[in-house]
């Protein structure tokens, strides 16, 4: 496995918000990191991507400690999209995409043939290309995440991080967006590790999920194993039943409000 | 969005300064030089333009001509570099402390280099301005330095600079003041130096910023797309390779030294670092290749036209070209405070 956390305690001023945390991103792979606010599942991520340098142990990037590769080295193996996006004033599409040649790039060198190459595809992937004249500032959320999405991709690297990429979208946003990163995964066999809010939605897409509850990794696996009543008890607080999903066949969690558990547990002991 | 919002944002967009702006580059240009020309021209006595030509041709026969060199061309070279030097520092703070009331006032350095330059002044009253220079650089920087200390921890983010830098500048203010009161006989020299001031200046002053200049602009244009790239946000700045931390810390260096220089040769010329950068943002769009060329010309044009206008309003009497600033730049200020705070 190519980016590894390696018994990793991880720590913002003297707040330690994960300890001894071992994660193991499977390449080719679509993971989701799970966890309700507060269990250090961003974090996690932001040490991943060498944004949170741990305070004890390890993030490895292809068998080197990702601390001493410099940035620029580590920029070109591995994408992160942050879950908080600063759009530039009055940007276009196509210049924001352009970014993400930056860590190819020197201050003076003039962009090469693959850096045009790599925008244009880009684009294209996301279909984002007829966009490319347009203010980011103007398009639907889903299509400014998706430029968002591009941006990353342009970095051309195999790994990408994302920290909550469909928070604050709506809900055929979040289908698109997520659509997109499932499609990157399939076609172009992208390694895509994210933090999601929604247990459905990472039950739906992810091949491998991580469940955190505050700073350590309660359990691994693929959603059929992990999505169970016991650990959705255990790290959200709620009960819930869970089903397939009459689709899918994806494990889907129902949470029960209040007196709805009794009423369906007797409807157990009668039926 | 509004229909007049769309045909707003239409028309900026495809305006002629975004389409071609080369062109309107070049014109603020010429304007800026044939704004200098006049400025060689007026002053106490007028001296015909043919003369002016004459005089920088070489030719310092004539009375008319020794004026221009000795007096005129210190003055107007002086309104290009500290006009360069404020509009360019300002943009570099704008982009790396990512707010647009950011400038060379709030990061402390003008407060900074006014205190030790009045020290100095004070202690040594016989002291020509040119010898306040090399201290009131000394303390422009100590005092962003100081800045940057307070505000650094884990890395200093760009709300903490911009804190910190409003309460480092409130104290040398105060020092300032201090100053004022305990000796009301000796301030006047200290206090036209202090409102800023481009009068009686020579070709020291001239050099003595001049290399500052030379070498940091263009530095800061070669890093033009590192500033964009700071634009994005700490973290994704990062994820794509650019050393944050030691990023900022370059910059805002190259910065507060050209604030510095600036202050040092001018005094406290406000409100030109602030203003010069915003005009060429909205001129010219945000990318920094653009726009701090675009805001070195808007500082060197301010920088003329509030020379002229202090020269040229209550003749003989100089009002300083910094008062000119303060009076056009204040309700600027306002106006863009009311436009960001919507």
């Amino acid at each position: 496995m190519r980016l590894q956390a390696q018994g990793v305690e991880l720590a913002y001023d003297r707040t330690v918000i994960a300890k001894d945390l071992t994660l193991n991103i499977p390449d080719g792979k679509v993971s989701v990191l799970i966890g309700p606010n507060g269990s250090g599942k961003s974090t996690a991520l932001r040490a991943l991507a060498r944004l949170l340098p741990p305070t004890k142990g390890s993030v490895v990037l292809d068998g080197k400690s990702i601390q001493d590769t410099p940035t620029k080295e580590v920029a070109r193996l591995l994408a992160i999209l942050p879950q908080v996006l600063v759009t530039p004033e009055s940007i276009s599409v196509e210049d924001l995409v352009w970014f993400g040649r930056h860590p190819h790039r020197t201050s003076l060198k003039v962009p090469s043939e693959a850096d045009k190459e790599a925008v244009e595809w880009a684009l294209k992937v996301t279909s984002t290309a007829e966009l490319r004249h347009q203010h980011v500032d103007q398009l639907s959320g889903g299509q400014r995440q998706r430029v968002w999405i591009a941006l990353c991709l342009a970095q051309g690297t195999d790994l990408i991080l994302l920290d909550e990429p469909t928070t604050y979208l709506d809900v055929a946003y979040q289908l698109e967006v997520l659509d997109l990163l499932h499609q990157l995964n399939q076609e172009q066999g992208k390694t895509v590790a994210m933090v999601l809010h929604d247990f459905n939605m990472a039950a739906e897409y992810a091949d491998h999920v991580f469940v955190m509850k505050s700073g350590s990794l309660v359990t691994q696996g693929p959603p059929e194993d992990v999505f169970t009543c016991d650990i959705i008890r255990d790290v959200f607080g709620v009960e819930s039943k869970v089903v397939p999903h009459p689709v899918s066949g994806k494990p889907m969690c129902i949470p029960l409000r209040a007196g709805l558990l009794e009423r369906a547990n007797l409807a157990v002991a009668t039926g | 969005m509004t229909s007049t919002a769309i045909v707003a944002q239409h028309i900026r967009r495809t305006s002629l300064a975004r389409r071609h702006p080369a062109i309107l580059m070049g014109s603020l240009g010429v304007l800026a030089v044939v704004l200098s020309f006049y400025g060689l021209s007026v002053g106490a006595t007028e001296v015909p333009v043919a003369d002016v030509l004459r005089a920088l041709v070489g030719d310092t026969s004539t009375q008319a001509s020794r004026i221009v060199i000795d007096f005129q061309l210190p003055r107007v070279l002086l309104c290009w570099l500290v006009g360069i030097a404020l509009a360019v520092s300002g943009a570099v703070m704008q982009g790396v402390i990512r707010n647009p009331l950011a400038a060379p006032d709030i990061i402390g350095v003008t407060k900074g280099a006014g205190f030790a330059g009045m020290l100095l002044l004070l202690a040594i009253p016989t002291l020509p301005v040119v010898a306040v220079v090399p201290a009131a650089f000394v303390g422009g920087l100590l005092a962003a330095a100081m800045v940057y200390v307070f505000a650094y921890r884990r890395g200093a983010t760009p709300v903490r600079i911009a804190l910190v830098g409003i309460a480092v500048s409130a104290a040398f203010e105060a020092g300032i003041r201090f100053l004022l009161v305990r000796n009301p006989l000796d301030v006047s020299a200290a206090l036209i130096w202090l409102t800023g001031s481009l009068f009686g200046r020579s070709m020291t002053s001239v050099l003595q910023i001049l290399p500052w200049v030379l070498v940091l602009v263009p530095l800061i244009i070669v890093w033009a797309r590192k500033l964009d790239v700071l634009g994005l946000g700490d973290d994704l700045a990062s994820g794509l390779g650019e050393p944050v931390e030691r990023t900022r810390r370059v910059l805002l260096f190259f910065a507060v030294a050209l604030a510095a220089a600036a202050v040092a040769v001018s005094g406290t010329i406000g409100f030109v670092g602030l203003i010069a950068p915003h005009m060429a943002r909205r001129v010219f769009g945000g990318k920094h290749i653009a726009s701090i060329p675009a805001a070195a010309l808007f500082g060197v044009l301010l920088m003329l036209i509030a020379d002229m206008l202090g020269r040229g309003l209550a003749p003989p009497l100089e009002i300083p070209a910094g008062l000119v600033t303060a009076v056009v730049g204040g309700p600027y200020f306002l106006y863009l405070l009311v436009k960001t705070g919507k």
